[in-house]
């Protein structure tokens, strides 16, 4: 069996160091205008440099280009795209087509990974962007451990699956919040707030609390728990799911290189020492993580136990 | 803001005046048969249908193989077309019986489907190929790159995202030889479609398989975290957050998209009543009509602005295709809990008129009596306002109102009158 990379989502270069030493096997990063819900913003020389600290470690590095894209910005992407060459990423996530038609248009040689979210829910349309280009899909969070290990069995591509950390359940074009104050007359509120990263919709009835900010991509909501699955880790290993990922936006920085090594214990725990190993620490790892995890912010399993209906 | 410019490529000079030659589809929504029926005989080319599988909107009326089958022939009467909605996303589950599925909707007659994942796309290819495919909203399409991917993977029509401006449609038109399909009217999603999923984490109903609970209509309160402290950023006298958008109407935007040339303009809401889908596709097609015969003449006439409102019960707004929308296209507080009252309610359908004794014969819908303020519309007439005389049950007993619904009725009109004509009244000022 191979060990599973493990895929986090750095703030910074200098979280990049901080995330090679916890263990990060690889990462995922960027800038807004091309690549949704960053954990930070990368310059181009940002990722240069990161490129360059990563495989120094000989890890690996995966650009986001998966923002839904409007004419406006399709020159900027194919820019984007062929520095992203001349760096040598290791791989591209992407959602809009437009990608793939600028990727083959341009010769670009870098891997594309299939990262749509929401509408990645089967593996039909795994093996579909497999054929087209994609050597691995990034499965939608609201699936079920059952639909994910199917997918698994069936894609002819890598499949990762998110294990930790917040997940966009809304994106919209327009300015909610910049709209909301406006409609409230408070002008100054919408430049005063325009980077802030710590509002958050209270639903009472629900009593949850959902994490709201505007970029250039529109306005993003997300979800109220921080979903958490490394007691749960048993199933993904045995059945070979290719990339665990933490999607660390909007966690603090010490958090987010603190659960990348627990990650990383568990990981080594089951394929250095076995599964026994692994079953012996994920209860005291899950405690170590629920230690950290700031009181706003529940712990869950995200939908990997839950069932939809419609 | 849009510019309105002509667009040589679709008109021509006919006896010295101009008329528009590619003259856009009117697309009508349709939630049962009747529905369908109204729609294509109020002016609809064409009608979209919910089956049942594979489509969003569990809960808006659908349609069974044999009722796809009538609507088409129905349909076909009028030169008309029928394009299913196979819009979900699937889940590994819902890959059963999507191939039988799909001849079935073929040997149905249906023109098309309205499709967004690639399992049903490639799938209705090899087991439908008779069927055009058309990308549905579901998958975003934003921008003509996207749009040029969809045409390689030869794909029929594509429908636009809400989000997409008509200086955009412009460049995709110009760049991308492809059907495209642009919505002009009725409810909108605040979130790119297929991209929201609060249903799911809200409900557990799965928004992209049909189960959308509408929770973005819902009041929030916006708070600060603070270091771990909560701020409230309003107060008691403002409204809550909210993102319910207005709903869409394109109406005055008819020369635009025409001019853009933009394929198909689609009409939303399969839960909507008869009467609104008349309403709308007459008005739609009045508007589209009145410019593709005489463009260098067209103004929009009032009359038709306020028969769009008679059915109307929320407010309208331009969405993105003029210009980004701003504050004023959503909402807040008690104007989002507040249906706008329409004016009009709906009362009858109309069965029969008889000429030599000018009785109509009506199925009621809503009451209705002798004084009231009343309107007949329909394809075949001009619309006109009376007062409602003496009314009778189809016994010929005299009735003090009209108050059952789908009961028979007749009363006096001095106009003729048509079969399916719609009758409206007026709501008294309260």
């Amino acid at each position: 069996m191979t060990k599973p990379e493990l895929l986090v989502t750095p703030q910074s270069v200098e979280h990049v160091k901080a995330l090679l030493e916890a263990g990060a096997d690889a990462f995922v990063l960027g800038e807004q205008q091309f690549g949704l819900r960053l954990a930070g913003d990368f310059t181009v020389d940002d990722v240069r440099e990161a490129t360059a600290l990563i495989h120094a470690a000989g890890k690996k590095v995966y650009v986001a280009v998966n923002a839904i894209f409007h004419n406006d910005r399709l020159d900027a992407l194919d820019v984007y795209l062929q520095q992203m060459q001349q760096i040598g990423v290791d791989a591209l996530l992407f959602g809009d087509p437009a990608v793939v038609v600028a990727v083959r248009e341009l010769g670009i040689t870098i891997p594309l990974h299939w990262s749509p979210e929401t509408i990645a829910t089967n593996w039909f349309q795994a093996n579909y962007w497999g054929e087209r280009g994609a050597t691995r899909a990034v499965l939608a969070r609201e699936l079920s451990l059952e639909e994910v290990l199917e997918c698994k069995e069936h894609a002819n591509v890598e499949i990762e699956v998110q294990v930790h950390g917040m997940t966009c359940m809304f994106q919209s074009k327009r300015s909610l919040l910049g709209n909301y104050f406006l409609f409230r007359d408070e002008v100054m509120e919408v430049e005063n707030r325009k980077e802030n990263r710590n509002m958050f919709l209270h639903d009472k009835e629900r009593k949850n609390k959902y994490p709201i900010y505007e970029d250039v991509n529109g306005t993003h909501i997300f979800s109220p728990n921080d979903m958490c699955i490394i007691d749960e880790l048993g199933e993904l290993f045995e059945a070979g799911i290719d990339s665990l990922k933490f999607d660390a936006v909007l966690q603090d920085f010490d958090y987010t290189v603190n659960v990348t090594n627990l990650y990383r214990q568990a990981i080594d725990a089951y394929f250095d020492e076995g599964e026994d190993a692994y079953e012996d620490i994920k209860d005291d790892l899950l405690a170590q993580i629920e230690a950290m995890q700031p009181a706003l912010r529940p712990l869950d399993t995200g939908f990997i136990f839950k069932e939809t209906v419609y | 803001m849009l510019q309105l410019i002509q667009n040589e490529k679709i008109r021509s000079v006919v006896d010295g005046k101009t008329v528009i030659t590619k003259k856009p589809e009117l697309l009508a929504p349709a939630g049962s048969l009747e529905k369908l029926k109204v729609a294509v005989h109020y002016g609809a080319d064409a009608v979209f249908i919910g089956g049942q599988e594979f489509g969003l909107r569990s809960n808006a009326g659908n349609f069974t193989i044999d009722e796809m089958r009538e609507g088409v022939e129905f349909a076909k009467q009028y030169g008309a077309v029928i394009y299913v909605t196979t819009n979900i996303f699937a889940h590994n589950e819902n890959m059963d019986g999507l191939t039988e599925y799909l001849q079935a909707i073929e040997g149905a007659g249906v023109r098309g489907i309205i499709v967004a994942d690639p399992l049903i796309i490639e799938t209705c290819r090899k087991a439908a190929p008779k069927l055009e495919i058309h990308l549905s909203t579901q998958q975003s399409l934003s921008n003509w790159k996207a749009v040029k991917y969809w045409k390689q993977e030869g794909l029929h029509r594509v429908v636009l995202a809400r989000e997409v401006g008509g200086e955009e449609m412009r460049k995709m038109k110009e760049e991308v030889d492809i059907e495209i399909e642009a919505f002009v009217h009725g409810a909108m999603c605040i979130a790119y479609s297929g991209r929201c999923v609060l249903s799911n984490h809200m409900t557990a109903r799965d928004s992209n398989r049909g189960g959308c609970c509408q929770s973005c209509r819902w009041d929030y309160d916006l708070y600060e975290n603070n270091d771990g402290e909560e701020v409230a950023l309003f107060t008691e006298q403002d409204a809550p957050f909210a993102m319910s958008p207005k709903d869409l109407k394109l109406i005055e935007s008819i020369p635009h998209m025409i001019e853009l040339g933009i394929d198909s303009l689609k009409v939303e809401g399969r839960m909507k009543s008869i009467h609104y889908v008349a309403t709308v596709i007459s008005v739609y097609r009045k508007v589209i009509d009145a410019y593709c015969a005489d463009p260098e003449n067209f103004t929009i006439k009032r009359e038709w602005l306020e028969e769009l409102d008679r059915c109307a019960n929320r407010e309208t707004a331009s969405s993105f295709f003029l210009d980004e929308p701003g504050h004023e296209q959503q909402m807040f507080g008690a104007e989002a809990a507040r249906t706008k009252n329409a004016a009009w309610d709906f009362a009858g359908v109309v069965m029969d008129y008889d000429a030599a004794t000018q009785m109509v014969t009506l199925q009621q819908r809503n009451f209705f009596r002798p004084g009231d303020t009343i309107e007949f519309f329909g394809p075949e007439i001009t619309s006109f306002q009376m007062t409602v005389g003496e009314i009778f049950d189809d016994n010929g007993e005299s009735l003090d109102a009209a108050r059952h619904p789908l009961s028979i009725v007749r009363f006096k009109v001095d106009q003729p009158l048509y079969p399916n004509n719609m009758m409206r009244k007026e709501l008294k000022k309260s």
